[in-house]
């Protein structure tokens, strides 16, 4: 995976910060859509995180690589330090660009007729946006939901997305550092600490979520990220400290 | 559109006073739900305070304080506080705070205010609940409530990770580290639908696997445990942890309709249960010596005096003492191994009396045997199982097991015999009866394997269970010994004590009252061929049968519970107050209530061993 191969990268929050990215982006991007979610802008990375609008967001993909597969659902679920808001909690299928493979429908537990009568993205990409506007977002694994979204866009409307994203993982990595034994240990069996989303809930005594629905591991990253927090940093954190 | 949150739904769907709302009413709700995590010890709603939502517990646990700051409460997960807030003032009337790292599902006032009006069955429950937990104060009895009430099904956190029987070792390793679990159930995939094969543990992969070094290419079917013990989806907690302490297994397979729905795990029962019994029985398999097994004693009668404290009934005490009792031999046993090397032949480690019934207290003595395989050679094997034996016999003492005044104890040579001869020995008891030795003997009609080859402990109960029933002779002299000892009633009903010595002016409860019913309770079991070894299961053995008159059965399993009752609770009273627990109470320290229920309990017997004598042509009452 992506992220662990630069363990020890941390954020940055030199310039240009994402508040003047939005806002040059704002002023570039021709789709409404876009142009709006821009324009509701980013925070500063100053910002402690007890004052920053989070949502969690997860998708369900035919595979890991963005130029080959394609989105299959989408869940997010807003919150902020003390409180996860299923009120507005949102889930959508959407048609994959792809032929579905026997395999990952298993996994996802979306049947085919699911998918034949599921909108394409670019149906929802409105809501979607005004949904992740004004708000950071929080994935396990930052390899897929962000590169995803961006290529899927590209596709249908000629033009990319970027923002910031807090990714639940990197943290779970950068709070053990230790977490690959030497070769000592090795040779006495201990095995690498899992940085996977049910595992590191575990640590924290979360409870264990059915894995592979989108919403299930927006919510389960969501608590995660709760957690992390109180165990590991503060309200008073400033989030350019954990944004990517 | 809103979107589902199943897993928040379906967890409320499983707990009170959600789980009789409407789909629509619980659709309602978990698309309000608000979730917060608190940290171990953080604060979570303070006195005085607005209230502003029900809270409900996902995991972990939570402490209620009065205002005092005493505490009032410890709820777990799938309980609710704060409706008292939200019902009277609007203001919170308990503070909690995390005792565990919690998470809450916060269920905002409005949708409070709206289920309690709306459904009757909610209101009753916040209402009524609040009424009583009122009255108790720290209520210990909701930790037992639960052991006894929760279903196993409460613990399934996910559908139970299986494995055609026929993968190999390594890849059922990969395959339990892939899906983080400990234990992976085996299924054979030649039948439709498959059937649970067997099941193997990370303790097994361990100890029999890389112990052994075997290539990892071994079939798992060569390592897996295939006598599975599992448990029904409708048993209660305490019945898994039963489950668990009679069969020395961490984990559980929850089978519904033939087919598996989940496993569970020591652990999950060890947080039910709050550090008792089950802890105390997990930190005995961690002790690498018998000092680390002497320290871990100490916490035996803690534990014990717990369960009395939490309203256990004498059958899941006596069940829970035992299963300490018997992880003690285990440890021991594995220890000795360990330092004897492996047995030269094989052999069964077998415990007698109490321990075997599944009735073991506080005091206690050993009572145990070994049955050695047939080509066991005195000359050549005996040596290994005689300092095998010392190392087990002395290792118990050390831990508060005192050695049996009457030696029976495998150290005892006549006790450590090859099953050949134990089949001769209880052949000869049964066909050549003679009341003073049957008198000695008794005890062996009480038997569980606990260690080694447990065959050769069916094999010797299949025999008593088939020999017994078919000799007169023999039942009718154990019937006579069951009846030396009588209640300590009078004429007139009145108690009749002990006179002289240390125990003057009291009733002894075992040697009156729990011994004869057992000794009455085993002359009917082995007369009808059961192989039961606990005698409230004896009972249920007992009155399938048309042996005993109607209603008798039951009589007797009430006047069994009230009077080991009494004793479990005087020997809980006398630990707490720091004096030795033993079994003679003075009558003048029950209250009037337990005063009348021990009579009724000691005329059923006086009843039951008449009746006993009359059935069985036992010859005279005293010897």
């Amino acid at each position: 995976m992506s992220n662990q191969k630069d363990p020890q990268r941390r954020p940055q929050t030199a310039t240009p910060g994402w508040p003047d990215i939005f806002a040059a982006l704002a002023a570039e991007a021709s789709d409404g859509r876009l142009k709006t979610f821009y324009e509701a802008g980013c925070v500063a990375p100053e910002t402690p995180l007890a004052e920053v609008p989070l949502v969690a967001m997860d998708f369900e993909t035919t595979g890991l690589d963005p130029n080959q597969h394609s989105i299959v659902s989408i869940g997010l679920v807003p919150l902020s330090l003390v409180r996860i808001y299923s009120r507005d909690a949102r889930h959508w299928v959407v048609r994959p660009l792809l032929p579905l493979h026997q395999q990952s429908v298993t996994i996802h537990g979306i049947t085919h007729t699911e998918i034949d009568q599921a909108p394409d993205l670019t149906e929802i990409i409105g809501d979607l946006l005004s949904a992740l506007a004004g708000k950071v977002v929080i994935v396990h694994h930052r390899g897929i939901e962000r590169p995803f979204l961006d290529v899927a866009m590209q596709w249908r409307l000629g033009e990319g997305i970027r923002f910031p994203v807090i990714d639940t993982m990197a943290i779970e990595a950068q709070v053990n550092p230790q977490r690959r034994p030497n070769w000592l240990r090795r040779l006495q069996g201990q095995r690498p600490l899992s940085i996977r989303l049910p595992d590191s809930r575990t640590r924290y005594g979360l409870p264990h979520y059915a894995p592979h629905h989108a919403l299930s591991d927006a919510l389960a990253s969501a608590e995660l990220f709760q957690a992390q927090v109180q165990h590991h940093f503060s309200p008073h954190t400033p989030i350019g400290e954990l944004w990517y | 559109m809103q979107a589902e949150l199943i897993e928040i739904r379906n967890h409320l769907s499983q707990h009170e006073p959600f789980d009789e709302l409407p789909d629509e009413t619980l659709d309602m709700i978990s698309s309000q739900v608000e979730v917060a995590y608190y940290r171990a010890g953080t604060d979570i709603s303070e006195f005085d305070q607005p209230s502003t939502d029900l809270f409900y517990i996902r995991s972990g646990a939570v402490d209620i304080f009065r205002r005092s700051g005493e505490l009032y409460n410890r709820l777990g997960e799938g309980d609710i506080f704060g409706q008292f807030g939200l019902m009277m003032k609007k203001t919170v009337r308990f503070p909690a705070r995390a005792l565990e790292d919690t998470l809450l599902y916060c269920i905002p006032g409005d949708v409070f205010q709206e289920l309690w009006k709306t459904h009757d069955s909610f209101a009753d429950f916040v209402e009524i609940e609040d009424r009583t937990r009122l009255r108790t104060a720290v209520s210990r009895r909701q930790k037992s409530n639960e052991l006894m009430n929760v279903r196993v099904t409460r613990l399934i956190s996910r559908p139970p990770i299986t494995a055609p029987d026929t993968i190999r070792l390594q890849e059922a390793a990969r395959i339990m580290t892939h899906e983080g679990v400990s234990a992976l159930l085996l299924m054979d995939e030649s039948r439709t639908p498959h059937t649970m094969a067997g099941i193997i543990t990370d303790r097994d992969l361990r100890t029999r696997a890389l112990t052994e070094a075997l290539p990892s290419e071994t079939p798992v079917a060569d390592i897996m445990s295939s006598d599975l013990i599992s448990i029904r989806s409708d048993a209660y907690l305490f019945e898994a942890m039963l489950t668990m302490l009679h069969n020395n297994v961490h984990h559980l397979p929850v089978v519904e309709k033939g087919q598996p729905r989940g496993i569970i795990g020591l652990s999950d029962i060890v947080r039910y249960e709050s550090q008792s019994t089950l802890f105390v029985v997990s930190n005995i398999y961690r002790q690498k010596d018998v000092k680390g097994l002497k320290a871990v004693s100490k916490d035996v009668s803690l534990s014990f005096v717990r369960m009395v404290n939490e309203d256990a009934n004498s059958h899941m005490i006596g069940s829970a003492m035992a299963g300490i009792g018997r992880s003690f031999c285990q440890r021991l046993l594995e220890l000795g191994e360990e330092q004897l090397g492996p047995p030269p032949v094989p052999y069964c480690f077998m415990a007698l009396g109490s321990m075997a019934r599944d009735e073991q207290l506080i005091v206690t003595d050993q009572d145990n045997a070994m049955v050695l395989d047939d080509a066991f050679d005195p000359a050549q094997h005996d040596e290994y199982f005689k300092a095998l034996a010392k190392f087990v016999s002395d290792g118990l003492a050390a831990c508060g097991y005192s050695y049996c005044t009457g030696d029976i104890m495998a150290t005892n040579a006549k006790w450590r015999q090859p099953l050949r001869v134990w089949k001769e020995y209880f052949t000869d008891w049964i066909e050549n009866p003679e009341a003073q030795s049957l008198l000695h003997s008794n005890i062996f009609f009480d038997l569980a394997g606990i260690h080694g080859e447990t065959a050769f402990t069916d094999t010797l109960k299949q025999l008593v269970a088939e020999k017994a029933s078919r000799s007169r002779r023999f039942l009718a002299m154990l019937a006579r010994n069951a009846l030396n000892r009588t209640p300590p009633l009078g004429f007139f009903r009145t108690f009749v004590m002990e006179e002289g010595g240390e125990h003057n002016k009291t009733i002894n409860l075992k040697r009156r009252g729990t011994a004869p019913l057992s000794d009455l309770i085993r002359v009917h079991t082995l007369a009808c061929g059961s192989t039961a070894q606990n005698t409230f299961e004896r009972l249920k053995a007992v009155a399938e049968t048309r042996l005993l008159p109607e209603g008798s059965a039951e009589n007797l399993r009430d006047a069994l519970e009230f009077i080991a009752i009494v004793r479990i609770r005087h020997q809980a009273l006398a630990i707490e107050a720091g004096r030795a627990p033993n079994n003679s109470v003075r009558p003048e320290d029950l209250s009037s209530f337990e005063r009348r229920n021990l009579k009724d309990a000691f005329q059923v017997l006086s009843n039951g061993q008449k009746f006993l004598r009359y059935r069985y042509h036992a010859p005279t009452g005293r010897p």
